[in-house]
């Protein structure tokens, strides 16, 4: 089905599936219950969990299947956003042409950088895209504020010329992004009992986007192209002495992973337009590191799981706060419980990234396949206790 | 007559120790040539300055009357270069499959084509012939098997193989059988030469394997110190003083 053989296409109706009922998977918990603050199914977070999936997917076809580590492929989301949002000043208010955009001038700016980076490997290609992406967000904060707005980010104003749409609505503000008409921020609540469900066309232009780039990754690791990437990181010598030039092929896979930073930078300024320099820090392009590790450098399902995956536990444990803990451990003692608040608060809300930083530890040291392998573990275990023969030499995905 | 691979007063220097002193080489087309010398005496150093792993101080290297030195090694491979390393060199992480399929890729579409959306199993025709290679190397039923999983024996013969895809017009073998038991070398000396009867191939063989160099080759150069001792056929080798010499204190 496809040009996918039958695993393939299994995993990506599958993603599809879910993704398209994420609204309903998202909320399992009645709105008005305690546990509706493990609730994801409203729609900025549903986006998030979609675009940085994207962001992810696009990552690992260079890290994960060159093992080349970029550590600054924010910049090509940020390039991504800018532009989108000149589009939206510029243009009209439809999303089509600022994401498209988006797409090409990161896929131009990723072409550049990776022509230079890619002269080194391993540690000093890394510090080289970190070099540039640093430079990036520096530029974008003073040089280019004409372009980037400078640390207010750029906006739009009821100014902007937009030439085939409007500058200002009739009642005098600023018009919203959309798609051919279709209001991204119009959201269909479907109230069912205690359960409330929210379907956002935003969300739901995002989603269809994301299974599109899952599909399209899946062609890639399958083709010869593909191979050849994964034939990089196996073995550069035996590449070059079997008559193949690695370079162009690592550059091809820097400028795809670059597009698909650009379209999820796009499509983030698509769901809300305003554009901040700080997309572009390190700290976001550790970010999609972490995600492809986290799920499964390497794997086709495991960026898109590393990508929800610390999405949902930083929305989740950044809204915990010290209200909260001491509602949950009431029922202890006073001084027992202000012990177990006082223990657990440096974890919770600000100091969430000290659990996610725990947790990248863990998964690192015991499941260095990320959560994939956890998944295929897991299977094996079941696996073996129904048949004792169990499968072997099955190679990985 | 010119052979195939002319190597002239080729020098190379690592600091202080002259690894190659003025080494002359010609290998004749359609022949196999063994190069064989006491360790270290610069015979892996020859092959790398014919392959592009390193540049000559001095000297020249012409394949096929046409220079090889300054160009990539993969340039000098789609000329029609092969090599099979002292330790093997595949894609460990690869299965057997894909690792032949990709020397019929390099094959067919060159050093770099972006072939970004079919299925590479979809190539019927290369599928085939990796699949026949494989066979013909008695590695059928390992297709799925990761690479680095298989033995050192096999590992070998997959990277000739993966040579032999490429339908080299010359060959490079750097030691094919160390480490190898001898039901296994004695295989791979009939593979050799069943090559050899199939197609038009030259092969330059390293080797101190006395039994294969003597079964294989049709002229032998003897290496030592990084200067060629002397060039001769297999009989006059044997009984050569010199090369006695040379070996002297080691095992062969
Ligand atoms: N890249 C290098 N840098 C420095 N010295 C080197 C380098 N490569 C080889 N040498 C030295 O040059 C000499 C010749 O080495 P070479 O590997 O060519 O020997 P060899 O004939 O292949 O030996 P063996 O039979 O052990 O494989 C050795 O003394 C080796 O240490
Ligand atoms: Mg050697």
């Amino acid at each position: 089905m496809f040009g996918l053989d039958k695993k393939d296409a299994t995993l990506l109706v599958i993603v599809a599936i879910l993704t398209l009922c994420a609204p309903f998977l998202l909320n399992p918990f009645p709105s008005e219950s305690a546990l509706a603050q493990f609730n994801a199914g409203y729609p900025d977070l549903m986006q998030r969990f979609v675009i940085f999936g994207i962001f992810a997917i696009g990552f690992n076809i260079l890290f994960g299947l060159t093992g080349y580590l970029s550590f600054g492929h924010a910049a090509f989301l940020g390039v991504g956003s800018y532009s989108a949002v000149w589009m939206f000043k510029l243009l009209s208010m439809n999303v089509i042409p600022a994401i498209i955009l988006s797409v090409v001038v990161a896929g131009l700016f990723s072409l550049l950088i990776g022509f230079i980076s890619l002269r080194r490997s391993g540690i000093y290609f890394s510090i080289l895209t970190l070099a540039f992406a640093q430079m990036s967000f520096n530029l974008a904060y003073s040089v280019l504020t004409p372009i980037t707005n400078g640390e207010t980010g750029l906006q739009l104003t009821l100014n902007d010329p937009r030439i085939l749409g409007q500058s200002a609505t009739a009642d005098g503000s600023i018009p919203v992004t959309s798609l051919f008409g279709l209001e991204m921020r119009s959201t269909y609540e479907l109230v069912m009992g205690p359960w409330a469900f929210q379907f956002n066309a935003g969300y739901y232009l995002c989603a269809v986007i994301m299974v599109l780039a899952f599909y399209m990754s899946i062609r890639i690791f399958r083709s010869p192209f593909g191979l050849m990437l994964r034939a990089i990181k196996s073995n550069q010598t035996r590449m070059s002495y079997t008559g193949l030039n690695p370079k162009p092929y690592t550059l091809a896979a820097f400028v795809i992973s670059g597009m698909y930073a650009g379209l999820a930078g796009g499509l983030m300024a698509s769901m809300d337009p305003l554009a901040g320099a700080e997309r572009m820090q390190w700290t976001a392009s550790g970010e999609v590191v972490l995600m492809t590790i986290l799920g499964g450098a390497g794997t086709l399902i495991g960026p898109v799981l590393g990508a929800g995956f610390i999405k949902y536990f930083e929305n989740i444990f950044s809204k915990i706060n010290d209200t909260v803990l001491h509602s949950w451990f009431s029922f202890m003692p006073d001084g027992l419980e202000n012990l177990v608040v006082m223990l657990v608060y440096p974890f919770i809300g600000k100091g969430w990234h000290l659990t996610l930083g725990l947790m990248f530890m863990m998964v690192v040291i015991f499941l260095p396949g990320g959560l994939v392998e956890g998944g295929q573990r897991i299977r094996r275990l079941f696996r073996r206790k129904d048949d004792t023969p169990a499968a072997k030499t099955e190679p990985a995905e | 007559m010119m052979g195939i691979l002319e190597v002239k007063n080729v020098n190379k220097r690592f600091g202080g120790l002259q690894a190659l002193g003025d080494v002359n080489l010609s290998v004749a087309e359609n022949s196999v040539h063994a190069i064989i010398g006491p360790n270290g005496a610069g015979k892996s150093t020859l092959l790398n300055c014919l392959v592009g792993k390193l540049m000559p101080d001095t000297g020249s290297v012409l394949f096929d009357g046409q220079s090889v030195l300054g160009r990539t090694p993969h340039e000098i491979n789609q000329m029609g270069i092969s090599r099979v390393f002292q330790t093997p060199e595949i894609f460990g992480e690869l299965t057997v499959l894909e690792n032949m399929m990709i020397p019929c890729f390099a094959k067919r579409d060159g050093s770099f084509r972006m072939h970004a959306i079919g299925h590479m199993f979809d190539e019927a025709e290369l599928v085939e012939k990796a699949e026949h290679m494989l066979e013909s190397m008695n590695m059928a039923g390992k297709h799925h098997m990761h690479a680095a999983a298989m033995s050192r024996g096999d590992k070998r013969r997959l990277e000739i193989a993966m040579c032999l895809a490429q339908e080299p017009r010359l060959l490079l073998l750097d030691e094919p059988t160390a480490g190898m038991a001898r039901a296994d070398t004695n295989n791979t000396i009939d593979l050799l030469k069943q090559i050899k009867d199939e197609r038009d191939i030259t092969i330059a063989i390293i080797e101190h394997d006395m039994h294969v160099v003597f079964s294989l080759a049709e002229r032998i150069t003897v290496l030592a110190q990084g200067m060629p001792l002397v060039e001769d056929t297999p009989e006059n080798i044997k009984g050569h003083p010199k090369v006695k010499e040379a070996y002297l204190g080691e095992a062969h």
